[in-house]
């Protein structure tokens, strides 16, 4: 067996985590200082950007170090690119929203990062000790994060909901990391992988409660079905730019690991891929059927995103090197074009007394037509329309599980996308086709958000003509685990 | 020499009061206090085992659960009393605003 604790201390691995806890500090300390209550959101800005270059150097970087704890392999750098790139966005999109609230703290600019950071640990390592720890600072930022708006009863009440929901999980995912310990001796994957006949036959009934449960608590981290309850909640109820990190960035970590935990650690375990096919169409049924009848924008992509979850569980119940590129296409996708459909509603609930109910809606398109425009490209994407890279995304996904023998999810998965576009296209007829007799009080544009709305919507047409690039960058992020 | 079986028989059963404790308790701080109970349960799964196998790697992570059951603990309790401050309640069925 190759000795993989061998490799030793090497910070070159963990350089974007660094920036990020070292930006997150800096701002902490400079936030004390009253005069200088400005500038957090600029440091933020720069300690993202530094991140995201330092982790694109990375590329192609197949490493281990810290004693086996941290693999930095092209899967994970994939995935500190995605989660930087989408705090920056977040950051941005963020900005005017919480200064209208009265709510722009500089901790919140802290929380994104230090919340992020835990993200990169998580997609970089293959040890569930340290996926354990990255989860837990990814998590309990976002709890903060949910209940921002302190004054606010919505915001309190998302956040108890997604304090106890996400602390009940981390529970039960802890449970079962003990147990894959008392099977296998180990908590590292690599190791597991390389004697899980061996671990299986003599300790099966360990190996399965431990991945039953470790099942459950990541179930409720990417909001599968029926571990669900919370979501529509906490996203209605959190501030919206944090209800859009909320959307994009913990779901690609869950999945990161889960994709890593499922299809490589436990990949001999072939039952897996069962759970996963009813996971799968349970979630993106479940969240599709009840999307149908939501009159909130917000809570329409709470359930919008949990469909979504269930149309990235066909890879994990597929598997194979081809669904996991697809997983990382459509993740990379959904992130662009969810996020810049949360930019949209995060505009127009900047203006005082707005909750994006779809009553609010009418008038949209005849005062503000490039934005509701904007507004109709996200939906469609959502919906998995061609020209967008919503539709490739899809498409890509239900051609492996297809090319590996899993016509009937694909079949499911197709119908449900073909349900999903009447609740997309519910928002677009209520911008261009209601009427409303109150008028449509306009919204103010900012630099940054126009910034966002004019990257997301460029990603999401451009993509979908220009898939290349992006289908390289996800097949070269298929794990190489050394 | 009490045989490993036995401490997993109890850390399960610890782990299943917290679980019902957390599913049907109706107020937070018991909730929340439910969920330790898990937390430690767990804990005391990873030490038999780590015992048990004679690996020390339990051990240091039952350390690493601590610290951060003890981070949870703080933001959890945040976020109670500043709930508590708003509605002078931690009753959960009081949480109706937004469906539950």
């Amino acid at each position: 067996m190759i000795d993989y604790t061998s490799a030793g201390i090497d910070f070159g691995l963990i350089a974007p985590e660094i920036a990020l806890l070292v930006t997150a500090f800096v701002i902490l300390l400079i936030s004390s200082i009253r005069r200088l209550n400005a500038f957090p959101i600029y440091i933020a800005f720069i300690g993202l950007v530094v991140t995201l270059a330092l982790s694109i150097q990375q590329w192609s970087n197949q490493e281990s170090g810290f004693f086996g704890m941290i693999s930095c392999d092209n899967f994970g750098i994939a995935f500190k690119i995605l989660f930087s790139a989408t705090s920056l966005l977040v950051l941005l999109l963020g900005y005017r929203y919480m200064i209208a609230r009265g709510i722009d703290r500089p901790e919140y600019s802290a929380l994104l990062l230090i919340s992020t950071m835990g993200m990169m640990v998580m997609a970089n390592t293959t040890d569930l000790v340290v996926m354990f720890l990255g989860l837990e600072i990814m998590s309990v930022p976002l709890y903060v994060m949910a209940g921002f708006a302190r004054r606010s009863l919505r915001s309190n009440e998302a956040a108890i909901k997604y304090f106890m929901m996400g602390a009940f999980a981390s529970a039960f995912l802890l449970m079962g990391i003990a147990f894959v310990y008392g099977a296998s001796g180990t908590t590292e994957l690599r190791r597991i992988v390389a004697d899980i006949s061996f671990i299986s036959s003599r300790h099966g009934a360990y190996i399965y409660a431990g991945a039953a449960l470790i099942l459950v608590g990541f179930g409720f981290k990417v909001a599968a079905v029926p571990f669900h309850s919370w979501v529509p909640d906490v996203y209605e109820g959190a501030p919206t730019p944090v209800t859009a990190f909320f959307s994009v960035a913990p779901k690609a970590a869950g999945f990161a690991v889960m994709l890593r935990i499922f299809l490589f650690g436990f990949a001999d375990l072939e039952i897996l891929s069962d759970v996963f096919w009813v996971l799968s169409v349970l979630t993106m049924s479940v969240g599709n059927i009840l999307a149908l009848r939501q009159g909130n924008v917000k809570r329409l992509l709470a359930y919008s995103s949990i469909a979504h979850a269930g149309y990235i569980m066909v890879a994990l119940a597929v598997g194979g090197e081809e669904a996991v590129s697809a997983a990382i296409f459509y993740l990379v996708a959904y992130t662009i074009f969810n996020l810049g459909g949360f930019a949209v509603v995060t505009l127009l609930e900047t203006r005082s007394g707005c909750r994006s109910n779809f009553s609010e809606l009418p008038g949209l398109a005849a005062t503000h037509p490039y934005l509701s425009a904007i507004l109709a490209l996200f939906m469609l994407a959502l919906g998995g329309f061609p020209p967008t890279v919503g539709f490739l995304g899809k498409f890509y996904l239900f051609a492996a599980a297809i090319k590996s023998g899993y016509i009937w999810l694909a079949v499911i998965g197709v119908m449900n996308s073909f349900l999903s576009v009447y609740y997309y296209l519910r928002v677009v007829k209520a911008s261009y086709f209601e009427t409303s007799d109150e008028p449509f009080t306009p919204v103010s544009y900012t630099p940054a958000i126009v910034a966002v709305l004019i990257i997301t919507a460029v990603g999401t047409l451009g993509l979908g003509f220009f898939p290349q690039q992006l289908l390289e960058f996800s097949r070269s992020a298929i794990f190489a685990f050394l | 020499m009490v045989p490993v079986s036995a401490y997993l028989i109890v850390a399960i059963v610890l782990f299943g009061i917290g679980t019902v404790g957390v599913l049907i308790s109706r107020n937070m701080i018991v909730m929340f206090m439910c969920i330790e109970l898990m937390l430690n349960a767990a804990n005391l799964a990873l030490i038999a085992f780590s015992r048990s196998l004679e690996v020390m790697d339990g051990h240091a992570f039952v350390f690493l659960v601590l610290t951060v059951a003890a981070a949870e603990a703080a933001v959890g309790l945040a976020i109670v009393l500043a709930i508590y401050r708003n509605r002078e309640t931690i009753n959960i069925d009081r949480f109706s605003i937004l469906k539950w």
